[in-house]
């Protein structure tokens, strides 16, 4: 089949961008929209252009490099797929598609459709972890796990950071990822020491960085590959505010010896 | 080591809450709530107009409402702030929200979001303005064209008389209905209480509410419009 | 060269208690003085840096996407071994070690896999604190399944992503250590050399991929965890960002190159459905645990596979293994596969597939307990082929997965150059000729966290380390040494693409070092070989500037490497005149046409040297020895 791409191309940050329109003929229909970039790409650079530039790694919807919007959704729209996993067969002969990378205040452009989604990174820094020395492990069986905790810690934990919640968000807010890393440590008994702590630091690094806020419009849990529900931003919320009317000052002292 | 982040926190602790996005969406979710109490009392009280009696009941209506000048203006004002703080935060995250995203998208398709979810900076300057003008015309007067003090029936009826003034009050009214539809559901999630087992729970509670709170309070203009209601005025 | 394997004497079951307690330490006051370089941020590496940074040294980890989480040990679906023994079904560390041992047809050092086994245990428990959510049964305590041809369920899993769910785990320990200051990461940049001084490893240069700046990071020793080189066939389960460069440089620098021909081919990935294909998509092996795999009896027939009635099916593996059947370890099923492809009995469009079937199973179960175990490895494959599994059987087809091959390390996980460690993929060391499912998380979390902390603190203690420069002119050389390459690649400016020439490597390292391999095909290959690689350097397409983000100058690097790693692999393949594992020789088979393996001539690891542009690499031994557990066939039957 024939298409029409419509690809947002923009040499680097302070570069002035531009949607730039390519005819493809011949895609098949069983190849990935990567793999018909790919083709695009491969002639591109027969012809002396400069290839599109996106990020794209495993290929199979898990490691979360892959991701831009197509037709105004992000990865395209389709449920529970990246952009990776999404085939040709979903669009019909003839059809233009625009292509442009997320944009965000918080995901400042690097080249054409790719992005700096290292915001991300700082936001786990501040707290999206539970603090466990290499060693100082009970057995894995000392504290048993309700299955029905391990389930949803397990469905919010599935967040593959691609950043596409942020970037269907219509106010660029990066609340689901958060959550999502929030909710799968403290529902976990091992992520109760530090919960508290935890909501506050990864909320307040989240304004850092400049995301916008949350205003329930479910933009995210729609385009969200791995589906991960705004339940997750309800318990966010929750922790966070039981979190600052309960926090204290830390004590100063430290033992000595 | 510098394990607890939260005394670095460069925000005081009192202050943390209202400096983060969710901590000013629960202040618009809370000061949500009581307004949206409110609307709910506000409605019943004038839905009286419909009992026999409409002009002596909504007078003794009023007679209880003014009966302490103390109590009246301390919820005056306790619904004033609470309105104030609701456009207000609320335009603090609509800035924050603009500076997420400076450059848009050429294209952009909503997918799970609602009319209302992705109306409200639309429904919700509609209803900032409706409430001046609503006040000018039925509390204070100075819009109304026969304003008669402790007279509600009065008021209401010459009021609703103007067909233009009623417009106002269908198309406010209907944006009320809008607003809330999201604006309830989304008071729950801010506050944290969401449950699958719940969730559509709460969202038809929104609904319904919100379109039983705006049909009831556009009644009233269109009963007097069409006759049905202030047959005895003239 | 003599290889110095550093197996410590004694019963293996104190070994490496034994070394630990042998081993130097670091006074902790002295460790941040101390600068450690880590390469890639999968399992091992992600796990090693937070160790290491847990410790207290001074540790720079490198990756080469976009940040640490993105790394491919993401992709793992099925488990990680441990043995546990939960289930009271006679598992314990020895049998682990006896299973991966044999498993691997022999080719592994007995040493390392037992101290694999020991380790495993930890690592559950390490996980399991780090708030990994592995599956839970009812009660609260851990799931277990068997997996990938083993007789006891001794695999925990978090879904299908397992790999995802552990190297996030370490992901998150990696960036705790980030936030404490004691790591400092640099994404999206890729080692392009080692700096090797007074023959110890002293840094890497690196290129930043957003401003294509080469730098030189010194440091007292480097650790590489890069992951595996099946890219090298083009089409493969790996990303498509996963090289061998970080691991080939230093080969180039004199760290040896082991059994790069033992890959792994996975029996279960979806066939390949055109020419555009970039990549191959895995479907768990926990799939042959209720799937049954047969192609039709005889070769031709073209039936749709429900118009086929059960005479006229072959369900192969059954007939062939029926003790183990369906859960045959991946290289004997995939070679199954094969062999009936080859007698046109496949079935798709190309004739390169097998029926995996559910049809009993949704029989015998029900399609909801069937959903309920495969769910999303179903929805995966109807995303991918448009068809739907539970009404018609999925079509697999053998895929490269995994190398067991890498870059020879000793017992410490050193390599050939002092203060250069190789961790997980990257090495050669514990899977020997055959990877069993389920081990290879087990192995990337055990070399980063319970073997190389230790090991790199033995090596920081007892080895006096110069002060060195990034003005020193071994680091300045090296440094030189990668202007050049980038400059190189780019001034050709020729007809044919990076992909292009990576595909037709891909094809003839398919074709002929695939899952069969003879001498005269691996001969060919290897002047074909020559070819490419004379006409890449004369004819590659690389767009674009050195001093930018460069896609195709990124790739180009990395193909060029996989096309001088591709010879090595056939001479490799070609050197061992027997059939061991995944390595399969046609001439040395049984009269079953299983693989014949030589013990007399063939018990060892192959340690290839590297000697130059156009010299022919040279060939160390490291004799295995089997104390523990005696060779034997590998029989499945």
């Amino acid at each position: 089949m024939k298409l029409t791409l419509n690809v947002w191309r923009q040499s680097g940050p302070n570069a002035p961008g531009k949607m730039v329109r390519y005819d493809m003929p011949g895609v098949n229909e069983d190849m990935s929209f990567l793999e018909m970039l790919d083709v695009l790409n491969e002639s591109l650079i027969v012809k002396g252009e400069e290839p599109v530039t996106f990020e794209h790694d495993c290929r199979e919807g898990i490691c979360g490099s892959c991701g831009f919007m197509i037709n105004g959704k992000a990865h395209g729209g389709f449920p529970k797929t990246t952009v990776c996993q999404l085939h040709m067969r979903h669009f019909k002969d003839g059809e233009e598609l625009f292509i442009e990378p997320w944009r965000a205040s918080a995901f400042p452009l690097v080249k054409d459709l790719m992005v700096d989604r290292s915001a991300f990174d700082r936001i786990i820094q501040a707290g999206g972890y539970i603090s466990v020395p290499t060693g100082s492990a009970p057995d894995g069986n000392a504290i048993p796990i309700p299955k029905s905790n391990a389930d949803r810690a397990m469905d919010a934990a599935a967040c593959i950071g691609c950043g596409a919640c942020v970037a269907s968000c219509p106010n660029a807010s990066a609340s689901l990822f958060t959550a999502a890393k929030v909710a799968h440590l403290n529902l976990l008994p091992q992520g109760q020491p530090e919960k508290f702590d935890r909501a506050l630091r990864m909320v307040t690094a989240m304004n850092e960085e400049l995301f916008g806020s949350c205003t329930n419009m479910q933009e995210c849990e729609a385009t969200c590959p791995k589906g991960i529900s705004i339940e997750n931003i309800a318990i966010l919320n929750r922790h966070f505010v039981e979190a600052s009317f309960s926090e204290r000052p830390a004590t100063a002292e430290v033992g000595a010896g | 080591m510098a394990s607890t982040a939260v005394a670095n926190s460069k925000l005081h602790q009192s202050l943390a809450l209202y400096q983060t996005a969710i901590g000013k969406k629960y202040v618009v979710a809370v000061t949500g709530a009581i307004l949206f109490f409110f609307t709910i009392g506000h409605m019943l009280g004038n839905l009286q107009i419909y009992l026999p009696n409409a002009q002596e009941a909504l007078a003794n209506y009023a007679k209880l409402l003014h009966a302490s000048a103390e109590l009246l203006w301390a919820v005056r004002l306790g619904l004033l702030s609470c309105f104030v703080l609701h456009v207000v935060t609320i335009a603090q995250l609509y800035n924050l929200n603009r500076a997420a995203r400076p450059q848009g998208y050429v294209r952009k398709t909503p997918t799970l979001s609602t009319y209302a979810s992705r109306t409200m900076y639309l429904s919700g300057p509609i209803l900032f303005f409706f409430v001046l003008y609503h006040l000018s015309h039925l509390t204070l007067g100075s819009t109304h064209p026969r304003y008669v003090e402790m007279d509600p029936y009065h008021n209401l009826v010459i009021g609703f008389r103007q067909p233009l003034a009623s417009l106002f009050y269908v198309i406010a009214m209907s944006m009320l209905g809008l607003h809330l539809t999201h604006g309830v559901w989304s008071m729950f999630q801010s506050m944290g209480l969401n449950h699958p087992k719940y969730r559509n729970l709460l969202r038809n509670f929104a609904t319904i509410s919100a379109a039983a709170l705006s049909i009831g309070n556009i009644s009233i203009p269109v009963c007097v419009l069409l006759g049905i209601i202030g047959k005895d005025l003239v | 060269m003599t290889l110095n394997s550093r197996i410590p004497g004694g019963p293996i079951e104190r070994a490496w208690q034994t070394t630990k307690f042998n081993m130097k330490l670091v006074n902790p006051a002295n460790k941040r003085k101390y600068h450690v370089i880590v390469v890639g941020t999968g399992l091992a590496g992600a796990s090693c840096a937070a160790s290491l940074g847990e410790l207290g040294y001074n540790v720079t980890a490198f990756c080469f996407q976009d940040s640490p989480r993105r790394a491919h040990s993401i992709a793992a679906q099925g488990g990680i071994n441990a043995a546990k023994n939960y289930r009271n079904d006679g598992d314990s560390i020895y049998r682990l070690f006896y299973d991966t041992l044999k498993g691997g047809d022999f080719r592994a050092r007995e040493h390392n896999v037992y101290r694999l086994a020991e380790v495993s245990v930890n690592i559950i428990d390490q996980c399991v604190a780090q708030g990994v959510p592995f599956a839970r049964e009812y009660g609260g305590t851990l799931a277990n399944r068997s997996f990938g041809g083993a007789q006891v369920s001794r695999t925990f899993y978090a879904r299908g992503q397992t790999g995802q769910q552990l190297l996030i785990g370490a992901y998150q320990a990696l960036e705790r250590q980030v936030a404490s200051g004691q790591v400092k990461m640099l994404a999206r940049t890729e080692m392009v050399d080692l700096i090797v001084i007074d023959n110890k490893a002293r840094g890497i240069v690196t290129r930043n991929l957003i401003t294509g700046k080469l730098e030189i990071h010194m440091a007292d020793a480097v650790a590489l965890a890069t992951g595996g080189y099946g890219n090298v066939f083009y089409l493969s389960t790996n990303a498509k960002g996963s090289n061998v460069t970080a691991g080939w440089r230093a080969h180039k620098r004199g760290a040896l190159f082991s059994n790069p021909c033992f890959t792994q081919i996975h029996p279960t990935c979806i066939p390949v459905s055109g020419e555009y294909q970039s990549k191959l998509t895995l479907m768990s092996e926990s799939l042959r645990n209720d799937g049954r795999i047969w192609v039709p009896k005889n070769a031709g027939d073209r039936r749709s596979p429900d118009q086929i009635p059960e005479d006229d099916r072959d369900y192969y593996l059954e007939r062939m293994y029926p003790s183990f059947g369906n859960l045959s370890p991946r290289d004997i099923s995939s070679r199954a596969a094969k062999r009936v492809c080859d007698e046109g009995r496949g079935v798709g469009e190309t004739g390169l597939g097998v029926y995996l079937d559910f049809r009993d199973s949704i029989q015998r179960l029900g399609e909801n307990a069937i959903r309920e175990r495969y769910g999303n490895l179903f929805e995966i494959y109807e995303r991918i082929t448009g068809e739907n599994p539970y009404k018609v059987p999925m079509r697999i087809f053998p895929a490269v997965h995994y190398t067991m091959g890498g870059l020879w390390v000793d017992y410490h996980l050193m390599s050939t150059i002092p203060g250069l460690f190789v961790l997980g993929e990257a090495n050669f060391s514990d899977h020997g000729a055959n990877r069993l499912g389920a081990s290879a998380l087990m192995q990337g979390l055990a070399d980063g966290y319970f073997v190389a902390p230790y090991t790199i603190t033995n090596y920081l203690a007892e080895t006096k380390l110069e002060k060195v420069s990034a003005d020193h002119a071994e680091a300045k050389g090296a440094l030189e040494n990668a202007t050049n390459l980038t400059n190189r690649l780019l001034s050709i400016r020729g007809k044919k693409t990076v992909t292009q020439f990576h595909r037709e490597l891909g094809k003839i390292m398919w074709d002929y070092c695939g899952m069969a391999r003879n001498k005269q095909g691996l001969e060919f290959a290897i002047g074909r070989i020559r070819e490419i690689r004379e006409e890449f350097w004369q004819n590659v397409s690389v767009p674009g500037s050195g001093s930018d983000l460069n896609q195709q100058l990124e790739n180009a690097g990395r193909v060029a490497d996989f096309i001088e790693l591709g010879e090595l692999m056939c001479l490799d393949a070609l050197d061992r005149n027997e059939s061991c594992g995944g390595h399969f020789r046609e001439e040395y088979q049984t009269p079953e046409g299983e693989a014949q393996r030589d013990d007399e001539n063939y018990a060892y690891v192959a340690a290839w040297e590297y000697k130059g542009e156009n010299a022919a690499p040279v060939l160390n031994k490291e004799p295995l020895s089997f104390e523990y557990v005696k060779p034997a066939q590998r029989s499945y039957k």
